[in-house]
């Protein structure tokens, strides 16, 4: 199944990737080539097989509910590439929606 | 150079001469970085040198020695830390520009009880970025070379962790395999490598791939410092749900009990997969009878299958990737774009200035087979597909303890001789099942490649948290083939 260049600018707003219509050209050859390889799996006569999600049979774990530190503000803001001290620093969420 | 030759040296030996004063944990940790200088700037195999940590944590060890104090299992043992994993005191870049800054606020599990066992934190080792790979070539900070030729691949993506290894540099090292990122550059750099069942290591604090795939693990130059570096690194874990609470076998202990009787399968079908080298598909047959000839009951078995199990895997991974990484988000942490228009404009220019091509690949893969109309075509099959390679595996070890497989299709390759992505993945081909069905499998080296003098790897694979068996297979095969690989760059440096 060939993967379009519009296919490829769907996915990549979906994934949050601001590409360039370079790579845009080059992801549409490149994830057409793969899927080829991957497409057997459509094939395959899977009805009634269970679907896997975890390779153990494990079941729930639970821990006992005790209070424990969890990282502490500045060590959680020490890598954050923008903050006021006390908080990460995003630009504008809310708010702009009346004025565009 | 240093006088201790830890290339020389098994990590046991290194622990019971500090113990026996023959010298230090700090003239162990000299001894590394000595030879880290004369053969990294080749190599490559460091992202990170970390000596603030490796001389404070030797000298804990010659502090406790000095005080007559038992000394752990590893003390003194000079490792590598692949620099996925979380450690205070270090970056964790991944390989990517995306956390080229990033400096570890916890130390990951597996990676603490190492230290907690006595090693030395030499450094963080070299990858492929978050470990998407087989060569290292897609580190943002430029590949790893293979001790064994410069002008060859590592393997990946703990490229960087078998190379220290293999180069003499540190005794031992932790990689993570997904899809086969411990025991591909094992087999390609001549060093013993493996990954454990999965959930018999925390994954806690090592930057996820793929969730229901990623283990960590040991590489050393031998089966017995694998096993000893297993123990201490296994084991349940209350920050890690799906650790598991199996007891930790004593793996170093009984690793001479030999195979009499162990039933060994040769997996006939992937051996037979296009693309194997002869001369790799002989080295398995040859392994066979070697443990025939020691006593162990060898037979053939079919997996049907983990033909599938490549299609799958670039699915399963590509999906759990594209989930794990929606994390970078250059709010925080990580690369931030300049000047974001809205919070929309810096996600998306973030991530496409973070991260790399491969890395920007499987997201795409990843989330195309997770999106609307193509959820059940792909993820839902590859799912499936999933449980068809687990029953495989189930009926195989019922009829037999281990079973043998090449590690990979092919000695190291050279660099850019797999530009197609594809071609690079089919390297992966025997060690991805085996991430699919959650067993534990080891590669050991078998012998060397004729016309390229490249180490070959041979897999041994295990039911669920048998590593005991495994381990014991592995050591038996070692001991009677009598190989013991080191490369002509080592023996360059004289001793």
């Amino acid at each position: 199944m060939a993967i379009t260049e519009s296919d490829v600018r769907h996915v990549a707003l979906l994934a949050r990737l601001a590409l360039t219509d370079e790579q845009i050209t080059t992801l549409a050859a490149e994830l057409t080539g793969v899927l080829g390889h991957i497409d057997e799996l459509q094939h395959l006569d899977l009805a009634g097989v269970q679907p896997t999600a975890h390779p153990l049979a494990v079941t729930n774990a639970m821990r006992a509910d005790v209070v424990v530190p969890g990282l502490p503000r500045a060590e959680a803001l020490r890598n954050a590439p923008e903050t006021d001290g006390s908080a990460f620093v995003v630009p504008a969420i809310t708010g702009t929606g009346e004025e565009s | 150079m240093s006088a201790i030759d830890l290339s020389a040296l098994s990590a046991h030996q290194v622990r019971d001469s500090i113990a026996a004063g023959e010298f230090t944990a700090r003239e162990a940790a000299e001894a590394a970085y000595a030879r880290i200088e004369a053969l990294d700037g080749d190599v490559h195999a460091f992202l990170q040198l970390t000596p603030e940590l490796a001389f404070a944590a030797a000298d804990r060890v010659d502090t406790a020695r000095a005080a007559g104090d038992e000394l752990p299992s590893l003390a003194g043992v000079p490792a590598g830390i692949k620099d996925n994993m979380n450690l205070i005191g270090t970056r964790t870049t991944c390989g990517s520009r995306m956390l080229e800054n990033y400096e570890s606020v916890y130390d990951c599990t597996a990676v603490r009880r190492l230290l907690d066992a006595g090693a030395l934190p030499i450094g963080k080792c070299n990858m492929d970025e978050f470990a998407f790979g087989s060569s290292t070539e897609n580190s943002a900070y430029g590949p790893t070379h293979n001790p064994w030729d410069l002008a060859r691949v590592p393997g990946g993506s703990s490229g960087g962790s078998a190379a220290c290894v293999a180069a003499g540099m540190t005794s031992i090292s932790l990689g993570s395999d997904t899809g086969g990122s411990i025991r591909q550059p094992g087999a390609l750099t001549g060093t013993v490598a493996l990954k454990p069942t999965y959930g018999r290591v925390s994954r806690y604090g090592v930057v996820a791939f793929g969730s229901s795939l990623d283990q960590i693990g040991p590489f050393g130059t031998s089966v017995d410092d694998v096993a000893l570096a297993l123990e201490a690194i296994s084991g349940a874990d209350s920050m890690d749900a799906t650790s598991s609470s199996e007891p930790v076998g004593s793996y170093a202990d009984g690793l001479d009990q030999g195979v009499r009787g162990l039933r060994v399968g040769i997996v006939r079908d992937m051996l037979d997969l296009e693309g194997c080298g002869a001369e790799i598909r002989a080295s398995v047959d040859m392994a066979a009878e070697t443990f025939a000839a020691l006593g162990a009951e060898v037979g053939e078995v079919e997996l049907p299958a983990t033909r599938h199990g490549l299609a799958a895997y670039y699915i399963i991974g590509p999906a759990e990737a594209s989930s794990n990484l929606a994390r970078f988000d250059g709010i925080r942490y990580g690369h931030r774009a300049a000047d974001p228009a809205d919070v929309l404009d810096l996600y998306m220019r973030s991530r496409a200035e973070g991260f790399g091509p491969e890395t920007i690949r499987r997201i795409m893969l990843g989330t195309y087979a997770l999106s609307a109309g193509y959820y059940d075509a792909y993820y839902g099959q590859a799912q499936k597909a999933r449980t068809l390679i687990i029953e495989d595996f189930r009926a195989a070890f019922e009829r037999f303890d281990v079973l043998l497989t090449p590690t990979t299709p092919e000695v190291a390759f050279r660099f850019g001789e797999k530009s197609d992505p594809y071609t690079m993945y089919l390297n992966d081909v025997y060690t991805i099942p085996v991430n699919l069905a959650g067993n534990c499998a080891i590669s050991v080296p078998s012998g060397l490649c004729s016309a390229s003098g490249m180490p070959i790897g041979l897999q041994i694979i295990g039911d669920h948290f048998a590593e005991a068996t495994l381990l014991r297979a592995a050591a038996a095969f070692e001991e009677a083939t009598g190989f013991d690989p080191v490369p002509p760059l080592v023996n360059s440096l004289g001793s």
